[in-house]
């Protein structure tokens, strides 16, 4: 709070300090004691501090990871799901006390039990142990027209993986996969690159 | 209660007491600390620092539920504000269907709850989060009535308010172009506007051939350096304030030069029950209650003004009672709390296909839209024949931003998963745009403020109830705006999302939703016309003024803090006037 002129230098060196803290965020949960408690309407926003405890069981954990690594596989675009945290991200959102995120807790419970005792009616084996076709025939299965599977898990599926998307795609990781290059300091705003310019029909 | 000021220790009694430390409070505590008055500022929230607390460059992956709305936090968690559509122990009443119930968390385009109404509890109150459009009101915005017969005229004029524009764009800081609009009047201190994003220059081009003008916005945010201020460096999202001080912000711009002439002190967690008055119907002082120990204190002072926003300031005149004002200080007129407005809303989506797989390039810019499409003439005279009188302007926002939840669409990539949905991601990612609308709405008598008879929040204060209707200028206005957002999108290229929407009923915005709410103590050039004069003075009680926009008397279609920070700043020079001249007497 005071006169003195800040710099270009002063700024970006003060956004760097910034930048640096974010990296070292402490992202252990913190767990206060008593009924579930939301982020409340004065959290500090330079902390990820997640005051409500994970409620997903090992077992379900493991079949989010298998699953969100299924939809969100390592390609040419990006690491995998699991590689960028998404499946912790799922069991911090689907404990979080609010009213959409408990209505989706009940879905993604619900389906990631069908999705084992599918994996196992199919392949004998509970959906993490199943190879990584057999995932994607259960997977291939719920989107296909006129199946049973169709029927049962269509909607958990495309619930967990518009989930799953909105977790990866907001890392920088997914940054790069969806093909976002901004949050960079900028003397100038360049705007629209000339290839940009020819491919929308612009000059 | 932190105490902000140089001397540590608070005056007996001060030139000014201003209520509110956002655009209106701010501003007023500025001019007069600036002019040489002791003043205090009394806000209701708590001590915020922007340089410290802002996120600048955090991933929505750095914020809990990758930073979505949650109840607490309506616009995001990163959103730079305290407070919302619910603040804890400060209810408001609204009508839903037949019963009045408790103001709560809706979606803004249920019209089902009649109102709603959005609190800051921080220094610097909405300023902080604000969407910096700056937008003049033209001569035509200050003449309603005499251009069409509606609504009502100001007592003051566009060439009153020009050379407090010209004072506010100048500190603030803004970003235009030179037009030459009819009512739309342009800056001499526009500061060059950043350049335009492809999806924008595609709406620039398709409102060519539909008539409708697509300029450079009018922001508050600097592409310029301002002694103390760096430029904008075109990333992180404006909402989420900024700790380099590149848009307009009351903590950053407002209150650091004020407190640094000594004659400013700040009382933070300062909840305002009341203005006292002396026997003679005089002002005295605030009457407030320290929100962290709950106990009761006042402040005396030679003039009161009022910055709380307009409904909060509305509410404490309501709740001053007294022998000389038993029904509050400024309600002898019978205006009190009444020509409530807000802005019309209304939105569309859309998808252009030429914008699909582009070559990755960084969109950000400034984060808010960096052209616009003001109301033209044309547009004016369709409307004015679909039954809405009023304009409205159009703005948009869309491209390659930061990823948040629903980065990757859902309703494109289909079914599909794995490398394939990836690659659908990918294409589709930045062709999507938001077109929405703010509307100029006309005043009616359907729409108020009263106090509650029973309720009263944790303070003993009574809570505001609100009454609010749309007329059929609005509705028909709406219906316009999405007629035109289908046009604007196709002409650009684009598909519209969902279709426009045929009952505008369920196109449109509720009451107060788009944070424009005004008017309930508005100016006149005659007592019984109104609340205050044109300068904001309350009528019955000249030691009260209102700075915020409850003395608007019209609504237009052109983002009220422009306006507000203007007319506080006019106010305030007259009051430094009035107060040298001696005609604000000490109380007895």
């Amino acid at each position: 709070m005071n006169a003195r002129p800040l710099s270009r230098r002063d700024a970006i060196q003060r956004i760097i300090a910034a930048s640096a803290l974010v990296a070292t965020f402490d992202l252990r949960a913190v767990v206060p004691a008593g009924a579930t408690p939301g982020l409340g309407f004065d959290p500090d926003l330079l902390k990820k501090e997640i005051p409500w405890p994970r409620l997903l069981t090992e077992d379900e954990k493991r079949i989010v990871t298998a699953l969100a690594d299924v939809i969100l596989p390592a390609d040419e675009f990006g690491p995998a799901a699991s590689a960028v945290g998404v499946p912790d991200f799922i069991d911090e959102w689907v404990s979080a006390p609010y009213e959409q995120q408990v209505k989706d807790r009940k879905v993604i419970r619900e389906g990631l039990a069908w999705l084992n005792g599918e994996a196992n009616r199919r392949f004998g084996k509970a959906f993490p142990e199943c190879s990584v076709d057999a995932q994607t025939a259960i997977l291939s299965d719920i989107v296909a027209e006129g199946t049973a599977a169709r029927k049962q898990a269509r909607s958990f599926f495309l619930l967990f993986r518009d989930r799953a998307a909105g977790g990866y795609y907001t890392t920088p990781e997914g940054w790069k996969a969806i093909g976002y290059t901004g949050n960079v300091a900028l003397a100038e705003f360049p705007g629209p690159p000339p290839e940009v310019l020819k491919q929308a029909g612009l000059v | 209660m932190p105490f902000l000021s140089t001397s540590k220790t608070r005056a007996e009694r001060y030139d000014a007491i201003v209520v509110g430390s956002g655009a209106a409070g701010g501003t007023a505590a500025y001019v007069l600390a600036k002019g040489g008055a002791k003043v205090l500022m009394l806000e209701a929230g708590r001590k915020y620092d922007p340089a410290a607390e802002t996120p600048m460059f955090q991933s929505n992956a750095d914020a809990p539920l990758r930073g979505v709305a949650t109840p607490e936090k309506p616009n995001g968690f990163y959103d730079a504000n305290i407070g919302g559509w619910v603040v804890p122990d400060e209810p408001y009443v609204v009508r839903k269907g037949e019963a009045w119930v408790e103001g709560a968390v809706e979606n803004r385009m249920n019209t089902e709850q009649n109102f709603m109404w959005w609190r800051a509890r921080m220094l610097g109150g909405r300023t902080n989060h604000y969407g910096r459009v700056h937008l003049r009101m033209g001569p035509r915005d200050f003449k309603p009535r005499s251009t069409d017969g509606l609504g009502f005229d100001w007592p003051i004029s566009y060439e009153d308010v020009a050379p407090y524009y010209d004072k506010v764009d100048e500190f603030t800081g803004i970003f235009g172009s030179k037009e030459g609009l009819l009512n739309d009047p342009d800056s001499d201190f526009f500061q060059p506007p950043p350049k335009p994003r492809a999806y924008e220059l595609l709406l620039q081009r398709g409102g060519k051939g539909l008539g409708i003008p697509v300029i450079a916005s009018r922001m508050a945010i600097l592409t310029k350096p301002l002694p103390g201020r760096a430029p904008c460096f075109y990333a992180t999202p404006c909402g989420r304030g900024c700790s380099i001080g590149a848009n307009f912000q009351s903590p950053t711009v407002l209150i650091p030069p004020a407190l640094a002439t000594g004659n400013l002190d700040i009382l933070t967690d300062a909840m305002v029950r009341e203005v006292t008055v002396d026997g003679q119907g005089r002002a005295t002082g605030i009457h407030f209650i320290d929100r962290t120990t709950g106990e009761e204190g006042h402040v005396s002072a030679r003039a009161v003004i009022l910055g709380a926003s307009a409904c909060e300031s509305a509410r404490i005149l309501l709740n001053s009672r007294s022998a000389a004002f038993p029904q509050g200080i400024g309600a002898s007129s019978g205006h009190l709390g009444r020509w409530l407005t807000d802005s019309t809303g209304s939105h569309m989506g859309g998808q252009i296909p030429a914008l699909e797989n582009l070559p990755l390039h960084n969109e950000d810019g400034t984060s808010s839209m960096h052209l616009y499409a003001p109301f033209s003439e044309a547009q004016a005279r369709s409307a004015q024949a679909m039954g809405a009188p009023r304009g409205y302007y159009i703005a948009w926002s869309g491209g390659r931003q930061m990823p948040g939840m629903g980065a990757m669409s859902a309703s494109h990539v289909g079914e599909l998963f794995g490398t394939r949905m990836k690659a659908e991601a990918r294409r589709y990612f930045g062709s999507f745009i938001s077109l929405h609308a703010r509307g100029e709405m006309i005043p009616n008598d359907k729409s108020f403020l009263e106090l509650d008879p029973d309720q009263k929040d944790r303070w003993g204060i009574p809570v505001v109830r609100f009454h609010f209707e749309w007329r059929d200028h609005e509705i028909q206005q709406v219906a316009h705006m999405q007629k035109t957002f289908a046009d604007l999108i196709e002409s650009a290229g684009g598909k519209v999302s969902g279709g426009p929407v045929k009952d505008p009923r369920k196109a449109m915005t509720t009451g107060g939703s788009v944070n424009h709410e005004i008017g309930v103590t508005r100016m006149s050039a005659r007592s019984e016309d109104g609340v205050t004069n044109g300068y904001g003075q309350v009528w019955d009680c000249p030691n009260v003024l209102v700075a915020d926009g409850g003395v608007f008397v019209s609504n237009p279609y052109k983002n009220p803090t422009l306006t507000i920070l203007a007319l506080a700043w006019r106010q305030a020079d007259h009051l430094l006037a009035e107060m040298k001249a001696g005609n604000v007497a000490a109380p007895a």
